[in-house]
């Protein structure tokens, strides 16, 4: 337990002192809001599809989420590089207690991250429907950090060095980040478009951010709640069997 | 407490360590001696499962490495040649999370710290991030990490690299006294002669990953017939001087090189 929390400990340490990092990480969020909120908003709006920033707000959380924890399942790369991987990976301790205690820290880090893009989405004037539902909201906000955390540290097990980085990025978050029906509603999509987004894990993320804050769903939280706990699990079993085979 | 038995590791084409065996006895200092390049860290990350061995056997207090790594990493402590801190943490919190790693009891872990960070003269800085030390505080911070829990061996990977003859002193009279008391084997490597020298109760000269000679200090120099160990070594190694391949980026190179000029 306390290695459990030692662990966490320090991906939040890490996390708060890197001011700049946290500023530069929300102005995307921010751009996004401003940019598409007020750009697409009129248009949107004519369309019959109502408010956008409401739509939109909730998939700028889910896609901050989604950065900050695949990043953070990535640092072990950086650990790896700096040395800081071996002190953990010959420590008598088990390599499931490492990737969960790191993993739970990276997904706090997150959520965190998602609660201030919330915030400061509130100042650019989004309203929330419902207040109570707000748990909801967080418990979503938790499941999509822990998800993508174990995704990153999952796809970090399997690289030596950095330079396959930039490929994970262009070929993994981006695709899941653009057709997880952050930027349009599933209505009206072509079929085959369709099923590729129902295939993404973080479409039952925004789905169930969007039931919560805005009271917008198209598969409702059931649905959303439970693609979400079956997806954490495998990525749970999947990335301890990865982690636990790496090499210093 | 250690056996190592035709012990081989090759990387590609290159075999890094040749074919060695040996044994450390319980309570035993063991140095291994030997210039740049000879196959000391690639052995020790076998000897602490950091790497597998591609032939051999090795025998640590009782366990495989390679088999029982669990048993395997109850029964040593390491300080490693690189770095293996956390630069973005301050010297305390990078204890703090060494003693909680090796199951340090809570109401000894304070106290503990506070002795070896006094004892490396690091206490007064505790609090600062560890990526604004020098070289030797960081190097200091990483023997006291390694000696902040007592396991039953020991592997310290040319430990006092970079600090200064005082430092030097201060930190092997400490291992002594570790290893007077808790009959702790110490397993380490040097480049410093008078190191091996003075701390070890045996010497294991390596050299392109194969052992030259093993014996005491005292029976290396009547092997070689040299009157002190430093001759002894040149003249159990030959005065060629090697590439140094301490960065992990040089010796990728120095690897690549190597597959090329085979292949
Ligand atoms: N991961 C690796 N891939 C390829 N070659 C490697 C690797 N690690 C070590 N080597 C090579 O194995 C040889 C032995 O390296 P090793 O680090 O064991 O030497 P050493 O005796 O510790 O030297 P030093 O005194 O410089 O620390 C070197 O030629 C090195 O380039
Ligand atoms: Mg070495």
């Amino acid at each position: 337990m306390e290695i459990i929390y030692i662990l966490w400990l320090r991906q939040l340490k890490k996390y708060w002192r890197s001011k700049a990092r946290i500023i530069g990480s929300l102005g995307q969020p921010l751009l996004f809001m401003l940019a598409f909120g007020f750009g697409f908003g009129p248009i949107y709006a004519k369309a019959g599809g109502g408010n956008y920033l409401e739509f939109l707000v909730p998939g700028v959380i889910a896609m901050s989420i989604l950065f900050t924890a695949t990043f953070s399942g990535l640092e072990i790369i950086w650990d790896r590089q700096f040395g800081f991987l071996k002190e953990m990976l010959v420590a008598p301790v088990s390599r499931l207690k490492i990737m969960f205690g790191r993993s739970l820290g990276g997904a706090t880090v997150a959520v965190i991250q998602g609660v201030v893009v919330f915030i400061i989405s509130l100042f650019v004037g989004f309203k929330v429907l419902n207040w109570w539902l707000i748990p909801v909201a967080l418990v979503a906000m938790f499941l999509i950090a822990f998800l993508f955390t174990l995704f990153g540290t999952g796809i970090a097990s399997l690289m030596k060095d950095v330079q396959g980085f930039q490929l994970i990025v262009n070929f993994l978050i981006m695709p899941l980040f653009f057709l997880s029906g952050t930027f349009f509603p599933l209505t009206g999509l072509p079929q085959a478009l369709k099923i590729v987004v129902q295939a993404n894990p973080l479409s039952y993320g925004v789905d169930a951010l969007r039931g919560a804050l805005v009271g917008l769903s198209s598969f409702g939280f059931l649905m959303d709640f439970t693609v979400l706990a079956i997806v954490v699990i495998i990525l749970l079993g999947v990335t301890s069997y990865l982690f636990s085979r790496i090499e210093a | 407490m250690i056996k190592v038995d035709n012990l081989i590791k090759k990387f590609g084409n290159f075999t890094a360590v040749d074919n060695i065996s040996f044994d450390v006895k319980d309570g035993e200092i063991l140095a291994f001696l030997g210039p740049n390049g000879a196959g000391k860290t690639t052995t020790i990350k076998m000897l602490t499962t950091v790497l597998p061995p591609s032939s051999g056997k090795i025998e640590l207090n009782g366990y495989n490495p390679l088999t029982q790594k669990d048993k395997a990493r109850h029964s040593f402590g390491i300080v490693f040649q690189d770095s293996s801190v956390d630069d973005e943490l301050t010297a305390y919190e990078n204890m703090m999370m060494h003693a909680v790693l090796y199951g340090i009891k809570k109401s000894e872990q304070k106290v503990k710290i506070e002795h070896l960070l006094g004892f490396v003269e690091l206490w007064d800085r505790r609090n600062e991030l560890v990526k604004n030390f020098s070289g030797g505080m960081k190097r200091r911070l990483e023997i006291a990490k390694g000696l902040l829990h007592h396991p039953k061996i020991l592997f310290l990977d040319e430990p006092t690299q970079g600090l200064d003859p005082q430092t030097r002193n201060h930190i092997w009279e400490y291992i002594k006294k570790m290893n007077a008391e808790e009959k702790m084997t110490v397993f380490f490597t040097t480049h410093y002669i008078e190191e091996a020298e003075k701390a070890a109760d045996r010497v294991v000269v390596i050299d392109h990953g194969q052992i030259v000679a093993i014996g005491t200090p005292a029976e290396l120099k009547t092997k070689t017939g040299k009157d002190n160990l430093e001759d002894a070594f040149i003249s159990l190694t030959g005065k060629t001087i090697r590439e140094e391949g301490a960065d992990s980026f040089g010796r990728m190179r120095q690897a690549g090189r190597m597959g090329g000029w085979r292949r």
